[in-house]
């Protein structure tokens, strides 16, 4: 592998890592203030699993010569970050230790869409020309059916329901549509990544999450809003959630970076 | 032609003669099952015991989760997810145990949690607690639950069936937190001289509602104390006081092989009744602590209050959906 391309495979490790970090970051602030208790306990343990899959994806770049797993977790600043602009999103307005104004139709909409999103990538990189990704992909591809059922169950009940809860789920998905133009991007290195069949192309991957969610949305007669980029997470833009969120999971480990924890 | 059916009929017995009969159940070491007749002083300290076990498992997830996105490596954020995640685990399978307990009366969950907000039903003295640096997530694993496997193992052997089952599951995996926390501990006491002052304030900060957390030795203390009930039928065998003794062999040593230093001069093991002697805890503060009187207790409830009303939305459209 020249330079070029092991930076090319980096930005794609980079992109999967943080995202499953923020993601999970965001559903463990959920823990204790989900609808009922038994969500608390199957929402837990998808973020639970989810951190697992980032810590299995800066584990790769740590063996690829990036540096070590914890320091590429903790450290990086938000520019350096290459996840999607859609998982640093706030939950909703407060602090999660203080006065914590979740939305649960956001937290569904976000999570079903991106555990789709997810489930779409992984299929692709279970074919990776990079053997050790596409290994990493099968373990994760196991847990991921059961998060998928998860949201696809509560997004259906959600939109099936009541008036309220249609209009809330479809304030949501505009919100999260919002922000999800970067999902299926690549950012800066996308041609290399094509060339090198790390996954497959941005347009594939798009179109096979449309064919995916059309016939759940045609179900519960839902149009599905515009698809917009606010930022472009891939290449290192953010909103200013990020950086609030970055500060509070590096809290610790900044404290002292040499030190054993 | 013989009519056989009353046979198969159970005897009708006068209240007398089934509180003898749960009697003699008791001390037969029988379990008593849900559907099962029990005096109406069982159930309730039962109902009791058990919503307040069960709800400071929920309410217990909340200080530590207060470290879970700060925990300092992927690994630490791994474990504590997990554990956070146990904790809401018991709090569920035991407010299952409540609500069979609680159908006679006519009362569900939502009762339950009304009578959190409103504060008649009690949580632990140590979710009380501020969590103020990362050693507060150690001290929580290694020493709180460690002190809940020394209360709940004395109620693995429970008359109650259902209770003593769920214990079953809750000890064994409060033996991976324990761990869990140890290690957490472990890692600060051999590490920079900041991450060991860090678990020293810990200690110090903890001490007292470790005491405390095995509840007042007789209800002269505090005014009030199930414990006679409970183990009169077999619900427990140990007093607090006989618990809180069992902590410190276990710990005491422990902790002071850490270098740590405990923050009462006065405790020592006494040869000569083979008793820990030690400086007893504020027990006034004690009751105005599980009545809420700290300011974290208050935050705490108003997170899960302001969430339950938030999402009421969710849970009446669940009734549309599921009925």
């Amino acid at each position: 592998m020249t330079e070029t391309e092991r930076l090319a495979l980096a930005s794609l490790l980079y992109q999967l890592a943080d995202d499953d970090f923020l993601y999970a970051y965001r559903g463990s602030e959920w823990l204790g203030l989900a609808p009922h208790i038994e969500e608390d306990v199957a929402s837990s343990s998808i973020a639970q699993d989810s951190m697992g899959h980032a810590a299995m994806y800066y584990q790769l770049l740590e063996e690829i010569g990036e540096g070590k797993a914890d320091a590429l977790a903790h450290v990086r600043l938000a520019h350096e970050r290459k996840n999607s602009v859609l998982v640093e999103r706030v939950n909703g307005p407060g602090y999660y230790m203080e006065n914590p104004e979740y939305d649960w139709a956001y937290a569904v909409v976000r999570n079903y869409c991106y555990t789709l999103a997810k489930k779409v990538r992984i299929d692709s990189l279970k074919k990776s020309s990079y053997t050790p990704l596409a290994a990493l992909a099968v373990k994760v591809n196991m847990e991921l059916y059961y998060h998928l059922l998860h949201w696809q169950t509560w997004f259906t009940q959600l939109y099936q329901s009541t008036e309220t809860a249609r209009q809330k789920m479809d304030a949501a998905l505009e919100r999260v549509l919002a922000d999800f133009g970067d999902l299926f991007d690549y950012g800066e290195a996308s041609e290399l990544i094509d060339e090198m069949r790390l996954i497959e192309g941005q347009g594939i991957l798009l179109d096979r999450w449309y064919q995916a969610l059309t016939p759940v949305l045609v179900d519960l007669n839902v149009t599905l809003p515009e698809m917009k980029m606010t930022y472009n997470g891939r290449n290192g833009e953010h909103s200013p959630d990020l950086n609030d969120a970055l500060s509070t999971l590096g809290e610790v480990y900044l404290l002292d970076q040499s030190a054993v924890w | 032609m013989y009519d056989a059916t009353h046979l198969f009929e159970p005897p009708v017995m006068t209240e007398e003669e089934k509180m003898e009969r749960f009697k003699e159940r008791i001390e037969n070491g029988e379990k008593i099952e849900a559907d099962d007749w029990m005096p109406d002083f069982y159930r309730d300290t039962l109902i009791k015991l058990i919503s307040m076990h069960g709800i400071s498992e929920i309410m217990g997830a909340l200080p530590e989760k207060e470290w879970v996105p700060k925990a300092p490596s992927l690994r630490r954020k791994l474990g504590i997810m997990a554990k956070v995640q146990d904790e809401m685990g018991h709090g569920q399978l035991l407010l299952r145990v409540v609500e069979d307990l609680m159908k006679p009366y006519g009362k569900t969950r939502a009762d339950l949690m009304d009578d959190l907000f409103t504060g008649r039903l009690k949580f632990h003295n140590v979710f009380h607690m501020p969590t103020r640096s990362w050693a507060d997530a150690g001290t929580i694993g290694w020493l709180v639950d460690g002190a809940a496997i020394i209360t709940q193992t004395n109620m693995l052997g429970a008359s109650y069936g259902p209770y003593a089952r769920a214990l079953q599951r809750i000890c064994a995996e409060e033996v991976f937190h324990a761990q869990h926390g140890e290690s957490i501990i472990m890692a600060l006491a051999e590490g920079t001289p900041e991450q060991k002052a860090m678990i020293q304030e810990s200690l110090d900060e903890w001490w007292e509602s470790l005491l405390m957390f095995f509840g007042p030795a007789s209800k002269e203390t505090t005014g009030t104390s199930k414990q006679d009930v409970t183990i009169a039928y077999k619900i427990r065998t140990k007093t607090n006081e006989e618990l809180r003794q069992n902590f410190f062999t276990k710990y005491v040593p422990r902790i002071r092989s850490l270098g740590l230093i405990i923050p009462d001069p006065t405790l020592r093991f006494d040869e000569e009744t083979g008793q820990w002697i030690y400086a007893q805890p504020d027990w006034t503060e004690f009751k105005k602590i599980i009545q809420g009187g700290c300011p974290r207790s208050k935050e705490r409830l108003a997170l899960r209050q302001t969430s339950y009303q938030n999402n009421a939305w969710v849970r009446e459209a669940l009734a549309e959906t599921i009925g």
